[in-house]
């Protein structure tokens, strides 16, 4: 395996406040990385300091086994960047606007307009390419920020929020375009607060709450860990006592009753047949049963829970 | 700190030319243009009006273009002391946080370049502006003049214009440094755009009624001690020429005036070889001004650390 993000006890102050504190992370080639976690946990700032636009308080970061601060122009060159709350020079069309950032990574003029026709076209934008920035729309934006990476050529790309502010349709299509970029083996990291919407394209994602990294890995391992199952099967059922009932079956993690007569069964793999066969055993009447993957919201939700249960005793 | 690797000039051309072509396109920098051009253009054609009035023999008579006022008028030369900072101004108040708070700023220094080519290039960007706006005031006044007067300019009085084209644009420099130091430090335009103004204000109409106030408090005079006079103007003297507003104005005395012997004050006995009215030659009225230039650039280049030493200690976020 080939490590391209690297960050040892890496610690961020504001102040007093600390925005990072303490965060081991590393990333392999070719990942597409979800730094996940709530408004204000951190992960903007851990994206500042893996560019090297914020110096850390203590800690070390490589970057494509580079030290952002050291060598912050092969560093910027290699890695592309989408911010969060993406900005354009609104007087300037959109292709005059990737014309100026291409030019500032070193590009021809000549080399730049190749690429910027081709980038536009990925990101479906060609048609809008000689207006203004000004008139374009918020997932427009967001698009030609894309674009702009896509120019760069870069090795990996960091996106911060990158379907933010976007409707679900615009939200399908980015996550798809970031998948692709993947797929062609660049490095992804994307940050998000809205977990389940990229744990389907996420490798591997890291949990963040108030700056550390409370789970990371792999989205089915947390939430087998987490949860004990990687499927939640919801079933409404009357006359019996689906706990009892389920006592001692196969592949299931945990059975709870939400309200009397659904409950609420984690499992690890797709235990209906076995539930449906329990509860008609015990003379129960099945009513509904419905089956989805476990979300990051619920693994997020349970885990900081028992973490602040911990941090309460 | 640690040792950084290439060149913190990687990218300059490319900010500068683009802050350049922004601004040759920017509607606030098109009506500030109007503003000057149209008191230049009325100022030269009160002059000249005035001049061939009056005129009898004169061996200078383009520099008088310049620097002939005619009630209610000021001359040129005062407008453009008075005009210029506001172009600096409106130049570079929001060169920084306009960055900003058009939320670029992270996207440019995400690429490869340091904020040194940024700051740079906006500095420089906007010198070329300031250099073009005052290389076409400076052609229209001497063709105005020709068309007018209906003779051409001597080689001293172009050489002299030319000494006068490169005080103008120091001095429009050193109010460009202003603002940029402002819109480094405030991240709101509006505020930047007004604490420039602030000190504009303080040097263009408070300064010349200060500086008599404070050099009477710090030097008193004695009724029996004619030395103190002679200090206390020294010392207003002084304090005058921290505004670049004075070292402005005496600049273009010294050269638009080449009859101009002394920037300070001149005792009788020191006159007593001299041909009093007789025009100094151009090399002596340029040693004369050397201090003030040398005076501006220095404060050109102290204002520009201020504002380099703010940026780069700024969080980039946004
Ligand atoms: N310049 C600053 N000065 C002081 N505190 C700051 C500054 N920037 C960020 N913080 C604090 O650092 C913490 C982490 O902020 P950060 O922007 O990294 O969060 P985030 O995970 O990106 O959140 P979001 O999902 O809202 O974008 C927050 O508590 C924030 O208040
Ligand atoms: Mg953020």
């Amino acid at each position: 395996m080939n490590t391209v993000i690297e960050t040892r006890d890496l610690v961020k102050h504001y102040g007093r406040h600390a925005a990072v504190d303490g965060l081991d992370l590393t990333v392999e080639k070719g990942e597409v990385f979800g730094l996940l976690g709530p408004n204000g946990a951190g992960k903007t700032t851990t994206i500042l300091l893996l560019l090297g636009l914020t110096e850390p308080t203590s800690g070390a970061v490589r970057v494509i086994g580079l030290d952002p601060l050291r060598n912050p122009l092969e560093v910027k060159r290699r890695v592309g960047y989408l911010p969060d709350q993406i900005g354009f020079y609104d007087n300037l069309t959109a292709r005059e606007n990737l014309l100026y950032t291409a030019r500032l990574t070193g590009l021809s003029t000549a080399e730049a307009n190749t690429l910027i026709g081709e980038a536009l076209d990925r990101v479906r934008l060609t048609h809008a390419a000689d207006r203004r920035v000004g008139t374009f729309s918020r997932g427009m934006r967001q698009r030609l920020g894309l674009a702009e990476v896509l120019i760069k050529r870069a090795e990996i790309a960091i996106l911060d929020e990158p379907t933010s502010g976007l409707d679900p349709q615009s939200t399908q299509e980015l996550l798809e375009l970031i998948v692709e970029l993947g797929r062609e083996g660049i490095t992804i990291v994307l940050s998000s607060h809205l977990l389940s919407m990229v744990q389907t394209i996420c490798n591997r994602v890291a949990l963040f709450n108030r700056g550390r990294i409370g789970l990371m890995g792999r989205v089915a391992d947390l939430t087998s860990d987490v949860l004990g199952g990687t499927h939640v099967v919801e079933v409404e059922a009357g006359d019996v006592d689906l706990r009892a009932a389920l006592d001692g079956a196969p592949h299931i993690t945990g059975v709870t009753e939400q309200r009397p007569g659904f409950w609420r069964v984690d499992a690890d793999a797709d235990a209906r047949p076995e539930i449906a066969r329990r509860v008609v055993a015990a003379g129960g009447l099945l009513r509904t049963m419905s089956i989805r993957h476990t979300t990051l919201d619920e693994v997020y939700v349970r885990f900081f829970e028992e973490d602040k249960i911990h941090a309460a005793a | 700190m640690p040792q950084r690797e290439g060149s913190p000039f990687t990218g300059l051309a490319t900010v500068a030319l683009k802050e350049a072509a922004d601004h040759m396109t920017s509607a606030r920098i098109h009506l500030v243009m109007l503003l000057v051009l149209l008191t230049a253009i009325g100022a030269v054609y009160a002059a000249i009006g005035q001049i061939s009035q009056t005129v009898s023999e004169d061996q200078f008579l383009f520099l008088r273009l310049l620097t002939t006022a005619q009630e209610p008028l000021p001359s040129f030369v005062a407008f453009l002391g008075f005009l210029l900072p506001l172009v600096a101004i409106a130049l570079g108040f929001d060169a920084i946080n306009g960055e900003y708070n058009r939320r670029t700023m992270s996207r440019i220094l995400s690429q490869p370049i340091y904020r040194d080519a940024l700051l740079t290039g906006k500095f420089l960007g906007c010198l070329l502006v300031i250099a073009q706006c005052l290389l076409v005031l400076w052609l229209l006044v001497i063709g105005l003049g020709i068309l007018l007067l209906g003779l051409p300019p001597s080689g001293e009085e172009i050489l002299r214009g030319l000494a006068f084209l490169l005080a103008s644009f120091v001095y429009a420099g050193v109010w460009l440094g202003v603002a940029m130091v402002f819109s480094t430090i405030f991240r709101s335009p509006a505020t930047s755009a007004l604490a420039t103004l602030t000190v504009w204000l303080l040097f263009t109409i408070f300064w010349p009624m200060l500086s008599p106030l404070i050099a009477g408090a710090v030097v008193p005079v004695d009724p029996f001690d004619p030395m103190t006079a002679v200090n206390q103007v020294e010392v207003q003297r002084a304090i005058a020429r921290i505004s670049p507003n004075t070292l402005f104005g005496e600049m273009t005395l010294a050269i638009l005036n080449p009859e101009t012997r002394s920037l300070g004050i001149v005792f009788a006995n020191q006159l007593s070889q001299a041909v009093i009215g007789a025009p100094l030659p151009v090399s002596q009225s340029l040693m004369l001004i050397w201090p003030q230039l040398c005076c501006m650039i220095a404060a050109l280049l102290v204002l520009f650390t201020g504002a380099y030493v703010s940026f780069q200690r700024q969080e980039i976020r946004a």
